[in-house]
């Protein structure tokens, strides 16, 4: 009987590789994570520019100006989207601890974002409307509502695609606020 | 009632399985004939079994029987009755069940059709197609249950979705797993081979009917979900290389290989421990598309609704299975022997290089597909693979194995000279020449790389028939005496030259229509004229229509050639109100020579319509290509060595040969 | 929550997959062919494994007229790939890029061919001669030269 010969052991152990890829990707999985999550391009980079006009009839927009030297919260959302509705209470939650959030109106009617305010609450320290979507694309957004959180140097630092949920801000915000508020501006 | 039948029956199969796996390798390994002959009656019986659990699925959703979930889910009492019937597969649960049918037929016909098997390969073959079973079943009870209940049973159905409503896609998943599942015996006898420690020209001869068999059907699955993206998605496209597709193609080229590597094996005992690998291969590749549709770690819009914990169960069969299957290959492959040695140039050497290039693209289309997640998975941020780097890898590689199949075809065993074939093929390299030249001149340079495209396909073409004439002396003597030969050439030499020339028709109109397409988008009103390929169109205006289930607009355009009316077409777009649904319906114009492909868009501002027309020349050749090429292998399976078996020595009395020394 | 997945599929797969309307193209062909050769690279990140040229979607319609509005605006396409790259990250590549991280994936084609004709080139010089099974002993060599002389003089 011929020994055991190395070449022979190769689509064994490729296929064992895989296999032990594949097990960790299903416990992420299972643990939450959603395979179309995509990293933002702009972490670690300096938040893109903020030149929004305001929804009308509420305030004088969003500008760059307005978020630097803090630690900001800039979400992306709309009337018209479920999940941001399923989110606005997070939000309202944390303005009211305190937490500067501003907000990006994205493609939606003036009346019907006003209303969406008037009845769940207005979290933002300010509001800019983005009807033609350019500025959410600039900020790399494909999924609606996105939070980004810039810190006090104005660098993007995280971002969260999908509704903020009330685990998301234990396992997530709360740490990274807290950290970023540690830092110098 | 039925269904609870339904469910006793796959546990009953389950537990016949396991009995199929366990006692005829026992019985084998003992000599036991008995426990050998179980093998037959427990495989037999689990195809029974199973059967009886799939008509039992099948009544719930011809009745309509909304108490058991997967038909509540799935179907709806205004669907027609052909569609009732193939939402039993259109479906994670029922389309598993599906599966092990086809397993337990594969088995079934192995059990019934064996009889020129040796006991023991036969008892082997099957328990490993039992242990299979098993596998599969338990996967099935434990975690895809088709027969749940559901009390109070809803009175509709929610399953009417419209584009499953669709020939093309209803019917082609039966003609995939034939193909996929079928794969699984080349794997049972290679398994078994190995156990045994012996693989021969009989094996061979044995393993290739399942083999071709589960080819031909994997060939026109492929096929025809290509056809059906092609006019139910609008635009001429018919491969996108998502991750499904290819989880479907990489099967089909480890098959392909396969199929090759085992002439090699019957013709002169060579090529053993490749083909068994390559057996081994065809399944497990399978075995992970399987995985890749249904545990949800790629993204894909064939996805079945997906499910982390089937997926960890799936792997675990997977780990099993494939890991087992390629240990047995590492531990006992060695052992093998090698057989008749050939030259470089020669058949076996054309068919070693053909296997080669096809499982290098093989690995290139899985790597591609599998990459996003392995780069993740060492950290290597996220990165997409799509389309064009299939296209920039796979394509290439393809084209040295199209010009090998028509030389390597006429290659001699053991020596050939290389000279000598190419000569002979004077008439096919002719052929390609002028075809390559003609376009050349004919469409413009730029378009090189397409004149090359259709001479390789005219290559494949004149090539074969070249083959044909060699074996059947034409030109060589008198034509009766041509005629007699062909009728007397073996079915797989038939087999061969249509399936080797369908490829070339198939290589055409992938390469006709990739270049050539004619594409006009515009916005168009009553009354405007076009001219598209040899056509001039007139859209005659579009206005609503209504259907059984839906509302829609329909759009006119009259064809024209040379002043004439040629067709009427009608492309639509429906909306679906209760599934709220929509889809688009294309005006296509068949013909032999291409195409034209109308399709009705969104209203214009300030009236008229946006509207894309196209003409996509040769691109039915593609699938009429690969339906010549399922024929082929057809043909080939009704050779009468199949079904003859390898020849068996005549037994010599032990005594005679000691007497005489 | 399927359901939603199973109309989100459906949608897709409804699509007409060429999505540019006509009121996006450009009137220069030459740019406008330069805007679909770009388009078809670029992955459309709402849908499934469909490039920016296929989709229907919001985003897709967006990055198109951004596409174009670039080439007009002079950019090469390198330009306006490096745009939509900043913006969107490596993943909305169709294309890979070729990188440290992809260098196995672009590699493989050739770098798995040569691996192919080594280990060829290896297991045909390894080869041995099948063992002679039916070599004869001695006497039996006698016998059939014995056989053999008998035929010829027949």
């Amino acid at each position: 009987m011929k020994a055991l010969q190395p070449r022979f052991l190769i689509p064994v152990a490729a296929f064992l590789v895989l296999a032990t890829i594949f097990g960790v990707h299903l416990s992420e999985i299972s643990g939450g994570k959603n395979i179309s999550d995509l990293p933002s391009a702009l972490i670690g980079k300096p938040a893109p520019a903020l030149d929004l006009p305001p929804v009308e009839g509420n305030g004088p927009g969003l500008k760059s100006e307005q978020i630097r030297g803090k630690v900001a919260l800039v979400n992306i959302w709309a009337s018209w989207c479920p999940p941001c509705r399923l989110e606005h209470p997070v939000l309202m939650r944390l303005a009211r601890e305190g937490v500067k959030l501003y907000g990006v109106n994205y493609k939606d009617r003036p009346e019907a974002a006003l209303a969406f305010l008037a009845e769940l609450g207005n979290p933002f320290q300010a509001l800019g409307a983005d009807q033609a979507g350019r500025t959410s694309i600039d900020w790399g957004v494909y999924g609606y509502p996105e939070t980004f959180v810039v810190d006090k140097k104005g660098i993007v630092r995280y971002r969260h695609v999908g509704p903020i949920m009330p685990r998301d801000l234990d396992a997530k915000i709360y740490p990274l606020l807290k950290k970023l508020g540690a830092e110098n501006g | 009632m039925i269904p609870e039948i339904g469910l006793f029956s796959l546990v009953l199969a389950f537990i016949v399985s396991c009995a199929q796996g366990v006692v005829p390798l026992v019985g084998a390994a003992r000599g036991h004939q008995g426990m050998m002959e179980m093998a037959r009656t427990s495989a037999t019986a689990q195809f029974v079994l199973v059967l009886i659990a799939f008509a039992a699925l099948m009544h719930s959703y011809v009745v309509s029987d909304f108490s058991v979930v997967n038909v509540a889910t799935n179907s709806h009492t205004l669907k027609p009755m052909l569609y009732k019937i193939s939402g039993v597969w259109g479906n994670h649960e029922g389309s598993m069940v599906l599966w092990v049918l086809i397993l337990a037929l594969f088995g079934l016909a192995v059990a019934v059709s064996g009889g020129n098997l040796p006991p023991g390969l036969r008892a082997r073959v099957l328990a490993i197609q039992g242990l299979i079973g098993a596998g599969f079943l338990s996967f099935i009870i434990w975690t895809s249950n088709p027969f749940e209940r559901l009390s109070p049973a809803p009175f509709e159905g929610n399953g009417l979705n419209p584009i499953l409503q669709d020939p093309g896609l209803a019917f082609h998943p039966p003609f995939l797993y034939l193909g996929y599942v079928g794969f699984s015996m080349a794997f049972s006898f290679a398994v078994a081979a190995l156990i045994e420690g012996r693989v021969d020209a009989a094996w061979a001869r044995w393993v290739r009917p399942w083999t071709l068999a589960a080819w031909c059907a994997l060939t026109v699955g492929i096929a025809m979900g290509s056809w059906w993206a092609y006019y139910e998605l609008g635009w001429g496209g018919w491969w996108f290389w998502d991750p499904v597709e290819n989880a479907s193609f990489i099967p089909w080229l480890v098959g392909t290989a396969l199929l090759h590597s085992a002439i090699v094996v019957e013709k002169r005992d060579a090529l053993k421990s490749w083909t068994v690998l390559l057996a081994i291969l065809a399944f497990s590749t399978s075995l992970l598309g399987t995985f890749l549709v249904r545990s949800g770690v790629l993204s894909s819009v064939h996805a079945f609704a997906s499910d982390p914990e089937r997926g960890v169960y799936i792997l675990g069969l997977l780990v099993i299975v494939i890991g087992g299957s390629l240990t047995l290959y590492a531990v006992r492959a060695p052992q093998l022997k090698g057989g008749g040695l050939f030259a470089p140039i020669s058949r076996e050497g054309a068919l070693v290089f053909n296997n080669l290039m096809l499982t290098t693209g093989a690995a290139v289309v899985t790597l591609g597909t599998l990459y996003p997640l392995i780069l993740e998975a060492f950290g290597g941020g996220k990165v997409s693979v799509g389309a064009p780097f299939f296209n920039a890898t796979f394509v290439p590689l393809m084209a040295p194995v199209l010009i090998a199949c028509v030389a390597g075809a006429m290659m001699s065993w053991k020596r050939s000279d290389l000279k000598g074939v190419l000569g002979r093929l004077w008439a096919a390299f002719a052929a390609a020449l002028i075809v390559t030249v003609a376009v050349a001149l004919f469409m413009g340079i730029k378009n090189i790389l397409a004149a090359l495209g259709l001479g390789l396909a005219a290559w494949l073409v004149v090539g074969s028939a070249v083959e044909l004439a060699e074996r059947i002396a034409l030109f060589r003597g008198s034509l009766s005496n041509s005629l007699r030969r062909a009728a007397g050439l073996p079915r797989s030499a038939w087999g061969m030259v249509i399936a080797h020339g369908a490829l070339g028709l198939t290589v055409a109109g992938i390469t006709a229509s990739s270049a050539w397409q004619d594409e006009h988008i515009q916005h168009m009103r009553a009354g405007d004229r076009l001219s598209v390929g040899p056509y001039e169109v007139v859209f005659e205006g579009a206005g609503p229509v209504k259907g059984p289930n839906w509302d829609g607009i329909r759009g006119t355009f009259k064809v024209m050639r040379d002043g004439k009316l040629v067709t009427t077409l009608h492309p639509e777009k429906r909306d679906y109100p209760a599934e709220r649904n929509q889809t688009t319906e294309a005006g296509i114009h068949y013909t032999a020579a291409g195409d034209l492909y109308t399709v009705l868009g969104e209203r214009a501002e300030g009236g008229g319509w946006s509207t894309r027309i196209y003409f996509n020349p040769l691109v039915a050749w593609i699938w009429i290509g690969a339906v010549f090429m399922a024929l082929g292998g057809l043909v080939s399976l009704t050779d009468r060595r199949h079904r003859v078996g390898a020849p068996r020595r005549a037994a010599v009395p032990a005594a005679t040969a000691t007497e005489s020394a | 929550m399927r359901r939603a997945v199973f109309i989100l599929i459906g949608l897709i797969l409804a699509a007409p997959a060429v999505a540019v309307e006509p009121n996006e193209i450009l009137k220069d062909p030459a740019l406008e062919a330069r805007a679909r050769d770009i388009s078809r690279e670029l992955r459309c990140l709402v849908c499934q494994n469909q490039s920016i040229d296929d989709s229907n979607a919001d985003l897709a319609r967006d990055l198109r007229v951004i596409v174009r509005e670039r080439l007009s605006a002079g950019d090469t396409d390198e330009q306006v790939f490096k745009y939509v790259v900043s913006r969107y990250g490596d993943f909305v590549l169709l294309r890979p890029p070729v990188k440290s991280s992809t260098l196995v994936l672009w590699g493989a084609p050739v770098g798995l061919l040569v691996l192919g004709i080594i280990g060829l080139a290896i297991w045909y010089r390894r080869r041995e001669p099948p063992e002679k099974e039916d070599s004869l002993t001695e006497e039996e060599r006698a016998r059939l030269d014995a056989l053999l002389k008998a035929e010829d003089g027949k």
